[in-house]
C-alpha cells in the first residue's frame, strides 16, 4: 500500500530561476515526514515535484531523480497523470469543485477517470468520508454542494477526495494554514490515522505542528533571497527539535533565525 | 457607526451638542424633494419659454437637480456632504441618461408594433400582399431568422468556444498571440464588411448562389471574435486551484477542462453566447447581400432566397406606404422581443448553473 520515496540530486526550475538546488532525502513508508523552513526556501515547490505538479506550472522543470521504490518519477515515458494517480495531494486553500456536491466531489477522482457502479461509488464515499472524519457531520446532506461547509470541513473534504482514489502516497501542502485551531487539532488527528494506510508529507510553518505529527522532520534554508532552497538537515522529529546536528537548524527552531 | 446611527434615526434624535461624530443632516426625503422640485421647474421653464422638446425639458430639470442638491447640502449641511450627494446625484443622473432613451425606444416600438402584431401576422408571408395592402405577415422572416442565425450559431459556437479554451489552457507563445491579435481584429469587421467578403468568396469565387446559408457564414465571421472574447474572460475566471485539485488527482488535463473547468465557467459562456446571438439576429446588412430576400416562405436556408427580421424591416421601410410602416414596427417589436427572449434564457441558464453556495 504505502510506498518509499528516494530522492536524489534534484533541482528544480520556474523558467531561468532556480528554486531548489539538489536535493537527496527518503521518505520512510506509513510515517509522516514534515518539512519545515522560512517562507521562500522551496518546501512547497519540492512537494510539487514529488507528483509532477511543479511541471504545471508554466516554466517549470526538474533535474534529478525521484524513486518510489525503485521506479523513477522522472524517467522516460513516465505518464505523470498515472504518478499523480498514485501520489494524492491536498492543498494550502481548501478547493472542493464548486460545481459538484459533496458526494460528487469525494469520488470526482474516480469518475473523472472511469467508470464505478453505484453501489461500488456509495460504498467509496462512506469509506473516504469516515477516513477523513467527515462522515458524522455530513452523512444527510451528501447532495448539497461542497462550497456550503465550513473551511475545515472543506478541507477535510479536499482529503477525502484524495484518499479516495487510494494513492500510496499522500502530501499536504500547509493544509492546515487556514483553519482555525479546532479543525487544525480534527486534520492532525486524522493525520495520525492515515500515516497507519498512507506514505504523508506535510508541509508546514508550525513547528509546533511539526513536532505534533510528523515523526522525521526536515529543514530547508535559502542562503540569502534570489538563492535557490536547499535540504538543511533531515533527521527524527525528536533530535530536530532537541539537538539538531546543524547550527541553522536550532536558530530556526528556537526563533533566533533572521 | 455614528453615519449608520444617525440615517437611521435623522429626526428623532437631536444630535448631541458638542460631540465630534454627529453634525446637522437633511432629512432623508430631501434628494427626491430635491428632484420633485428639479422636475417641476424644469417643466415650469420650459412651458414658459415655450421650448417645444420635451429632452430640453428633462436636461434642465438634471441639470437644476445637480445644481439643487449641491447648494442645498452646502447650506444646510456643510461642503464635505455636499460633494459627497452631488456625486450621488450625478451617478442618477447619468443613470436616468441612459435608460431614458432605451425606455422611449422600447415603449415607441410597442405601442406602435403592438396593434398589429396577432396570430396572423406571426403565421402569415408577404407572399401576394401590396404595399398599400393591409394584412401581411413575417412569419417567412422568423423562420429566415431563426435558421440563419442557428446555422451561424452551430458553426461559430464549437468554433469560438474550442479557441477560447486553446487560448487559456493551452497557449503558449507565438501562435497564441497571432490568435489573440486576429480576434481583436476581427471584432472590429463592419458588417457589411463580412457580408462582402463571403459575397466574393462564396459566390462569386466558389460559385454558389444566394441562400440563407451564406448569409450564415457571414454572421459566422461576426460572432466568432465575440464568443472568443468572452468565453476567455469566462474561463479566466475559473482558479487555477481548481484545476489543479483535479490534476493532483490523476485526471488528464481534457478530462480537467471538460468535467472541471467548462462546467465551473458554463453559466458565464452561455451568457456570452446568448450575447452573440443576439447581436447577429439584428445584422441587416448580410442578409441585403447574400440572402437577397423572398416575401415568400422558404424553409430551405441552402437553396434559394429567404427573408429575416432586420431586413424584413428594412424592406418595408422602404416601400414607404402606412400600411408598411406598420408591419415594420411590428416585425420591429418582434425582433426585440425575440432577443429579450434569448437573454432572459441566458440568465435562467447563468443562474440555474452558476457553482452554488448555499449553505
Amino acid at each position: 500500500m504505502a510506498k518509499r520515496i528516494d530522492v536524489s540530486g534534484l533541482t528544480a526550475y520556474y523558467g531561468p530561476h532556480k528554486a531548489i538546488e539538489d536535493i537527496s532525502m527518503t521518505v520512510e513508508p506509513r510515517s509522516v515526514t514534515a518539512f519545515i523552513g522560512p517562507s521562500g526556501c522551496g518546501k512547497s515547490t519540492f512537494l510539487r515535484t514529488l507528483n509532477r505538479m511543479h511541471e504545471v506550472t508554466p516554466g517549470g522543470r526538474v533535474e534529478g531523480k525521484v524513486l518510489l521504490d525503485d521506479e523513477d518519477l522522472y524517467g522516460t515515458g513516465v505518464d505523470p497523470v498515472a504518478v499523480r494517480r498514485t501520489i494524492g495531494m491536498v492543498f494550502q486553500r481548501p478547493n472542493p469543485f464548486p460545481t459538484m456536491s459533496i458526494y460528487d466531489n469525494v469520488v470526482a477522482g474516480l469518475r473523472l477517470n472511469g467508470r464505478y457502479r453505484k453501489s461500488e461509488l456509495d460504498e467509496i464515499v462512506e469509506k473516504s468520508l469516515k477516513g477523513a472524519n467527515l462522515w458524522n457531520e455530513v452523512k444527510d446532506r451528501l447532495n448539497r454542494p461542497g462550497s456550503g461547509l465550513s473551511g475545515g470541513q472543506q478541507q477535510r473534504l479536499c482529503i477525502a477526495r484524495a484518499i479516495a482514489v487510494e494513492p500510496q502516497v499522500l502530501l499536504m501542502d500547509e493544509p492546515c494554514s487556514a483553519l482555525d485551531p479546532i479543525s487544525t487539532l480534527a486534520i492532525e488527528d486524522l493525520i495520525g490515522e492515515l500515516k497507519e494506510r498512507f506514505t504523508i508529507v506535510i508541509v508546514t510553518h508550525n513547528m509546533q505542528q511539526a513536532a505534533r505529527v510528523s515523526d522525521r522532520t526536515a529543514f530547508f534554508n535559502l542562503a540569502a533571497v534570489g538563492q535557490p532552497g536547499r535540504l538543511i538537515e533531515i533527521d527524527d522529529t525528536e533530535r530536530i527539535f532537541s539537538n539538531p546536528s546543524v547550527q541553522a537548524t536550532e536558530d530556526y527552531i528556537s526563533g533566533r533565525f533572521g | 457607526m455614528s453615519h449608520t446611527m444617525t440615517d437611521q434615526r435623522p429626526t428623532t434624535d437631536p444630535p448631541v451638542p458638542g460631540s465630534v461624530f454627529t453634525h446637522r443632516r437633511m432629512p432623508r426625503w430631501a434628494p427626491a424633494a430635491i428632484a420633485v422640485i428639479a422636475v417641476a421647474l424644469g417643466v415650469a421653464i420650459g412651458l414658459a419659454f415655450d421650448l417645444s422638446s420635451h429632452v430640453q425639458w428633462g436636461l434642465i430639470a438634471l441639470a437644476l437637480f445637480v445644481l439643487g442638491t449641491y447648494v442645498t447640502t452646502a447650506l444646510l449641511e456643510d461642503r464635505r456632504q455636499a460633494k459627497d450627494r452631488v456625486a450621488t446625484s450625478l451617478v442618477w443622473a447619468c443613470f436616468v441618461l441612459a435608460v431614458v432613451p432605451l425606455y422611449s425606444l422600447v415603449e415607441t416600438t410597442f405601442a406602435k408594433g403592438v396593434k398589429d402584431l396577432d396570430g396572423r401576422f406571426l403565421t402569415h408571408s408577404m407572399a401576394g400582399v401590396l404595399a398599400t395592402d393591409e394584412g401581411g405577415g413575417v412569419y417567412h422572416a422568423i423562420i429566415g431568422t431563426l435558421e440563419q442565425v442557428g446555422l451561424a450559431s452551430l458553426i461559430a459556437v464549437p468554433i469560438g468556444v474550442l479557441t477560447a479554451i486553446y487560448l487559456v489552457e493551452y497557449g503558449r507563445g507565438k501562435l497564441a498571440l497571432a490568435v489573440t491579435f486576429f480576434v481583436d481584429v476581427m471584432t472590429g469587421i463592419p458588417s457589411i464588411v463580412s457580408g462582402l467578403f463571403i459575397l466574393a468568396f462564396w459566390i462569386l469565387v466558389l460559385g454558389f448562389s444566394y441562400s440563407g446559408f451564406a448569409g450564415s457564414l457571414a454572421l459566422v465571421i461576426l460572432m466568432i471574435p465575440v464568443v472568443v472574447r468572452s468565453t476567455e474572460e469566462m474561463l479566466k475566471l475559473v482558479p487555477n486551484e481548481l484545476r489543479e485539485a483535479s490534476l493532483a488527482l490523476g485526471v488528464p488535463k481534457w478530462r480537467t477542462i471538460l468535467k472541471v473547468v467548462l462546467p465551473t465557467a458554463l453559466g458565464g459562456i452561455t451568457t456570452g453566447i446568448m450575447l452573440a446571438v443576439a447581436r447577429i439576429a439584428g445584422e441587416t446588412a448580410p442578409v441585403l447581400l447574400l440572402v437577397f430576400g423572398n416575401p415568400m416562405i422558404n424553409n430551405d436556408p441552402f437553396n434559394g432566397a429567404q427573408s429575416s427580421l432586420p431586413f424584413y424591416i428594412y424592406e418595408q421601410y422602404l416601400l414607404g406606404t402606412d400600411q408598411a410602416y406598420s408591419r415594420a414596427w411590428s416585425a420591429a417589436l418582434v425582433l426585440i422581443a425575440f432577443v429579450m427572449i434569448l437573454n432572459l434564457v441566458a440568465r435562467g441558464i447563468a443562474r440555474w448553473k452558476a457553482p452554488k453556495t448555499g449553505r
